[in-house]
């Protein structure tokens, strides 16, 4: 089968660790970087997505399905994630009208 | 040999289209980016022979999760010009930051010894929605009903949220 020869054909498990590494970093930044709550959730969709690449990648290389189910369970928890985040954002922005996030440190008193 | 360079083109154009959606002004279309994104991902599930976790990729997060962001998005009638503006100084040190943690970790990955992988005969039928779900009912029908408590909380969570608002307006 052609598809199942993948970490046969040169591509190593490494490889894959280097971009799912790189696909995490770029969420990091885009948090650290950016001051749009949304495209705070949205990196941090970025990230969580690293994570169930390199999750799959490790599932395939080892022939073990446990990795693709957390990557199953982690896209339960994100779904709920972006509900709840989501909502809560809709709320503070009727009550700031703004999505900055340096609006938000309000709640510290 | 074709296999390895596609992996490439796939990894680049995700990193390069993960960078887009950052480095983007505009949300609707970071947004967008987003999901080319995670259209790539899934392509290198494909590329793994992870064909369930590569459908349910697309249809929960390209086209639920996704669309709920840009639901949302056009909700708030968010554009460029009430985009928050960030300082430059955020910028170098965000990108400084940024590059030390994929140089540490890359780092502490060379030096990671792996385990050599077991090659038995059905290793390559693992990601087929058969064996998964073979797993699932079996082994993790436990966190599996568990996620469905997790679903309703989060409903009722929202729904909360949502209701909680149009009170205060009355």
């Amino acid at each position: 089968m052609l598809l199942a020869t993948l970490f046969e054909s040169g591509v190593k498990i490494e490889h894959y660790m280097v971009l799912a590494t790189a696909l995490f970093v770029i969420g990091v930044f885009g948090v650290l970087y950016r001051k749009n709550a949304i495209i705070l959730l949205m990196c941090i969709e970025l990230m969580l997505n690293a994570v169930n690449l390199l999750l799959v990648a490790f599932s395939t290389y080892f022939g073990q399905a446990d990795g693709q189910l957390f990557v199953f369970f982690i896209m339960v928890v994100v779904a709920a994630e972006a509900t709840v985040g989501l909502s809560i954002l809709v709320l503070l922005f009727r009550n700031t009208r703004s999505v900055d996030i340096r609006l938000f440190n309000k709640l510290k008193n | 040999m074709s296999l390895d360079i596609l992996f490439y083109i796939l990894g680049g154009l995700t990193i390069g289209t993960a960078l887009m959606v950052v480095l983007s002004k505009h949300p609707v279309r970071s947004v967008l980016y987003l999901v080319l994104t995670f259209f790539l991902i899934s392509a290198n599930y494909v590329l793994m022979n992870a064909q369930f976790i590569a459908i349910v990729n697309i249809i929960v997060y390209a086209g639920a999760i996704m669309v709920l962001f840009l639901f949302v998005l056009m909700l708030l009638n968010l554009n460029k010009e009430n985009e928050p503006k960030h300082s430059p100084l955020m910028t170098i040190g965000a990108a400084i930051a940024g590059g030390a943690l994929f140089l540490v970790v890359v780092a502490a990955m060379r030096e990671a010894i792996l385990a050599t992988p077991m090659i038995d005969t059905n290793s390559e039928k693992v990601g087929l929605v058969e064996n998964l779900g073979q797993v699932l009912f079996t082994k993790y029908v436990l966190p599996f009903e568990v996620s469905s408590i997790l679903f309703l909380a989060a409903m009722v969570g929202a729904v909360l949220l949502a209701k909680k608002e149009k009170q205060t307006i009355e």
